[in-house]
Order: structure tokens, then sequence, then C-alpha cells
């Protein structure tokens, strides 16, 4: 069973697992000679077959994405999204780092299929290591033929731009991120209409993934029904997991999905640092609810079943926190991150982020207040009236509500533990 | 002050990359910072005269974005306070950066110090970025130490491989081969922006 597509080779060439050279002589472009020999159609039809859903944080079908491209208008563009910011996430940048070829052949085949002759990628402004190599990737690849003009002597132009961000967390959100291409400023436009139809320079355009867009050369080599034979239904293929906080072996997992939350935290990843008790953990991202050990241990790792327990996958970030930690805490830096990303486009986010980063500051400072309990809840239904999953929105983009994350989770989890930090709040008595 | 015709040819040379030339004003913004060791005023009115913006539509996009600074020292620390860090000790490293240095955060001394959201480098938590190149594993101690060899050696660039070996513990994952290059000054280290420096 295949349990490695994009972490093999630099698991076997650790050396050099980022040249062109070790890239073709493990087999690297073939997948890009198969799909030149291809109709784009049918490379499309086995992107769609594979069921792969993409890798940036929303989970959405990659294949029902592309189709929706008008047929008739050109030019269109292809956007790789390498913006990796939400807190807990490295996974990107390790492919970015170790294996861009596998990036650079994975956008050139969707770049064929989708008739498109200029591909961005979009990296953020603190990865110039992994731009580097990337950009030098790239530069390999357009002197040996694979990328520019005439690709492998078929005709068709494909050029890719390495374009670096600066620090601005929100351009990950696909069309912060096509503003902020266009010269602007990276603020989210109102959908729809979606990027497919009117994206960069109102032109159709996909945006992807890097994790995505690195799935598409296996794909293409070894058919996506193949692809579509592994892991569960729903959750196809390997992911690609970001394990960090206080676990014994932080670092990124290539699983298939499936396993329990126990085998992912206590086998792979070794389990809680100095043999502490795990408290709770953030199942993918910043942005997503947590989860207790309680209630979700045994739960298995699949994008469905995330969201049908009220959180979700995201991008893969597992954070994970021990029995010493400040909730409390822990929820402010979260809180405050997003206080500092939101764009102020849109009041209840722009206003409502830095009011819960004050009540939570006064309650850690032990200046909170009994109402703030309440108020914390109140400020968050506004900003995502019901606290329901998913979210409901009252903003443009998905930044206000993933504030809400950590505050409805401290408050339905660890009530009075948030509490017992308040003078004169009452607690249920534990 | 103006641009000189390197800076001038190295606008150039990324404009072309873009189908439109105001798609170039955030890599041309770190142009610009490169060419005057911050972002100037006179800075923006060169990128706005190459991507036929106004100064105020390039001043608009400026203040958008956290990494083009009107203040800079010779070099800068970021150091991550986002949640993995946060739960690690990143906080304990910032309080040691600023009391080594006597630089509080977003202020600018000798170097500019400052509290930066999630640098990626959530594995090797806690991490500290110095000119954008990454340090995993930081403890205070070391991060004493990184401090102490900016301000007192004055090193003309930093190289990331050289900073971790020096400075840096756990990482998030094996790095690879070594890079022989690095930053020249507080702006990311890509060609054509202007800032790569070090060399074999």
């Amino acid at each position: 069973m295949t349990d490695s597509i994009l972490f093999a080779r630099m698991e076997a060439h650790p050396a050099d697992s980022h040249t062109l050279a070790r890239y073709e002589a493990t087999g690297g472009y073939a997948a890009l000679r198969k799909a030149l020999a291809m109709p784009p159609e049918e490379v499309i039809a086995e992107v769609k077959a594979s069921n792969i859903r993409g890798r940036g944080g929303a989970g959405f079908p990659t294949g029902v994405k592309w189709g929706f491209l008008p047929p008739d208008i050109r030019p269109r563009y292809l956007v790789v999204n390498a913006d990796e910011s939400e807190p807990g996430t490295f996974k990107d940048r390790q492919l970015l780092e170790r294996d861009p070829h596998q990036l650079v052949e994975g956008i050139v085949i969707s770049a064929y299929a989708l008739d498109v002759e200029h591909a961005f990628v979009y990296v953020r402004g603190e990865y110039p290591r992994p731009a580097r190599r990337l950009q030098r990737a790239v530069d390999e690849a357009r002197a040996a033929g694979y990328l520019g003009r005439d690709v492998l002597g078929t005709g068709r132009n494909i050029e890719i731009t390495v374009h670096l961000g600066a620090g601005a967390y929100i351009c990950g959100e696909e069309t912060a991120l096509l503003n902020s291409l266009e010269g602007k400023r990276g603020e989210p436009r109102i959908k729809p209409p979606f990027p497919a139809i009117a994206g960069l320079y109102a032109k159709p355009t996909i945006v992807n993934n890097v994790e995505t867009l690195s799935n598409v050369p296996w794909i293409v080599a070894n058919g996506g029904a193949a692809y579509d034979a592994i892991g569960p239904e729903g959750s196809r293929g390997t992911r690609l997991f970001s394990l960090s906080g206080h676990v014994e072996r932080p670092g990124n997992y290539e699983i298939v999905m499936g396993m329990s939350w126990r085998d992912l935290i206590f086998g792979l990843g070794g389990g809680i640092r100095s043999g502490k008790q795990l408290k709770c953990w953030i199942p993918g991202g910043a942005s997503a609810p947590w989860f207790v050990p309680a209630l979700h241990l045994d739960e298995p790792v699949t994008i469905d079943d995330t969201g049908r327990l009220g959180s979700m996958l995201g991008s893969g970030a597992v954070v994970v926190m021990d029995e010493t930690t400040n909730v409390v805490a822990a929820a402010l830096s979260v809180v405050r991150f997003f206080a500092h990303e939101s764009c102020g486009e849109c009041t209840p986010c722009r206003e409502g982020t830095s009011w819960l980063q004050r009540i939570l500051e006064r309650i850690l400072g032990g200046a909170g207040r009994p109402a703030d309990l309440d108020l914390l809840l109140d400020v968050s239904d506004n900003i995502s009236p019901g606290l329901r999953w998913p979210p409901a929105m009252t903003t443009i983009c998905p930044l206000g509500p993933s504030v809400v994350s950590p505050i409805t989770s401290i408050m339905s989890h660890f009530r009075d533990e948030v509490a017992a930090m308040i003078p004169g709040a009452v607690t249920a008595g534990v | 002050m103006s641009w000189d015709s390197d800076t001038r040819a190295r606008a150039e040379e990324i404009i072309v990359r873009y189908p439109q030339r105001r798609s170039a004003v955030m890599p041309l913004l770190y142009l610009a910072m490169a060419a005057d060791g911050k972002l100037t005023d006179e800075g923006m009115r060169e990128v706005a005269e190459h991507t036929g913006m106004t100064p105020a539509q390039v001043y608009s996009v400026a203040s958008f974005y956290s990494m083009y600074k009107r203040e800079l020292g010779e070099h800068l620390v970021s150091v991550c306070r986002s949640v993995s860090c946060h739960l690690l000790g990143g906080d304990d490293v910032l309080a040691a950066v600023v009391d080594e240095t006597g630089i509080r955060p977003g202020q600018t001394g000798a170097i500019t110090v400052e509290a930066v959201e999630c640098v990626g480098a959530c594995g090797g938590a806690p991490a500290v970025q110095v000119d954008y190149e990454l340090v995993e594993g930081v403890s205070p101690a070391q991060a004493r130490a990184l401090c102490r060899w900016l301000l007192d050696e004055r090193p003309g660039f930093v190289i990331g491989d050289d900073l971790q070996a020096r400075f840096g513990g756990q990482r998030s994952f094996d790095w690879g081969p070594a890079e022989p290059v690095g930053a020249l000054g507080p702006v990311p280290a890509f060609e054509p922006y202007g800032t790569t420096g070090g060399g074999a």
C-alpha cells in the first residue's frame, strides 16, 4: 500500500532531493511527458477521478474546481498558494525546500491541462529559503525545456513567476492573494464571482495549494483511480500533517487518512513530552475548534469525520497541549494572531478580534470580571451568529469566524478553568 | 535618492515577470528597501514611477504589509509568538532578546527587534528569524548569544545554516544540504530583489 507520495524522494535522497538531476534520476518529469501526450481533458479527468481534495484548508475537490473554468475565455491563470501562514502549519515549507521540482512538474502538468500559459507561485515573504529553492528549480526546469517557450517541443508556452508576499496572513485567502498579486492591498473580495470565473486581472483563475499540486505528477503517472484507492472515501490519498506543541516528536508526517488521533499523536508523534498528560489539541490549524481526549482521541482523522465533530482538518496543523497548559494564555495567543492579521475591511472582524484579545488579556492579568464569561461568547456571537459549525459569516472572508474557534473551545471544554481565573466568578463546583 | 542604473536594471528584470506593471509593486518595494536600507518616501516615488502608480497608491499598498518598514537597523530580529512557539517558551525568548539588546519589540537601535506571528517553524519552536533567515529551536540563552553576536560582530550578512548551527536546536525537519547564501540586511534574500550575500 502506498503511504508515501510526497516525501518519498526526500526521505530516500536527503542530500540532493531538491535538484533536477536527482528528480530526473528518480522518475521525475516522466509524468509531464505522459501528460503532454494526452488530450488536456484526459489529464483533468484523471485529477477528477483521483478525488483529491484541496490541501490548503477548505478541502474542496480539486477536479471539481478545475471544472468551473468557463470554456471560452483566455487568458486563464494558475496561481499556487504558498502563503503558508496558519499557525501550526509548516508542511508546504518542506515541500518547497526539499522537493521543489515535484511542485514545478505539478504546475506545468496542470497548466497544460487547464490551457494556462502563465502560472504564479505566491510564497510568503518570511520564506526566502523556500523561495530560493523553488526559483532555482524553475530555472533548472526552464533550461531543460520542461518550462518556458515550446515545452518539450509541443508548441506550448508555460511560464512560472515566483512572487514573494510581505507578511500578511490574509493573503492566504484566495481573493486577497489575487488582489495582492495585482499590486493592491491584500483585502478579500466578495464572492461570487469566484476566481474560476473572474480571478487574476478579472480572468478565469485556478488557485491551488502547494501540497495539492505536488500530488499531480503522481496522479498522472499512476492514474486517478490508483490515488482514489488510497485512504477512506472523502479523504483520498496521503496527507501531510504538521505536528507541534507538547509532542515528543514534532514534525511533518505523511499519512493515509483514517487512522485515529491517538495513533497520530501518541504513535507517530511519540506522545506527550516529559511524561505529561494530553489536555487538548488543535486538529487543523489556528482556525479550527479544539479537540479533547475524552471526546475525540479515538475518532478517525478524516476530513468529513472532523467536520462532523465540529472542527476541521484545515491545513493539517495539529497543535498539541499538555496538562500544564494555561488554556486562556493559549487561546490569547491564537486570538492575538487573528487580531493582528485582520485586514480591517469588515467591522465584526476588525473590532471583534481586538475586543476578544483585550478581554482575554485582562482575565489573564487577574483583572477579569464575572460578566466576561458571557461577554466572550456575546462578542463571538456578533462575529459568527449562533456559534455553530460550520460558522455563520458576517464578514467577507473566514478570518473573522476563525477567531471564535479558540473562544468556543475554551468555553465549552474548560469553562471552569477560565472562571477560576476571574475574581468573583462562579464555577460549576468541580 | 533616485535609483542607480543597477537598481533600475533589476527593476526592469522584475517587471517583465508580470503581465501588468502594477503587479511588480511588491518586489519593487523590497528593491527600494534594499537600496536605501529601509522604505523611504524617495523609494516609494521610484516604485510609483516604475509601476505607473501614484505615490499615494504605492504608500497604500506598502502600509498594508508588515514587512515594508520605514525604520530599520542593520539587522532585524523577529521572535515568533504564535501558539506553537508560545507553548514552548517563545515569550521567554522574546524577553531574553529585549533584555540583552535593550530594544523593545517594534523599536530600532543598532538592530531592530520585533515580535511576529507564525513564521512556519512550529516543529522547531521556539523560532527566531534574523533578516528572515530562520533559526529553529532557540533557547533564551542562545537568543542572547545571537543578539550579542549581531551587536558585537556587526556581520555584513547572515546565512541561515550558520545561524542554525551556532544558535539553534530542534528543527521542524531535516533541512538537507547547507546553502552558502544569506541576507545582506533586513529584506528577504531572494534575487533579484538585491539582498543575497555570502557565497562559498
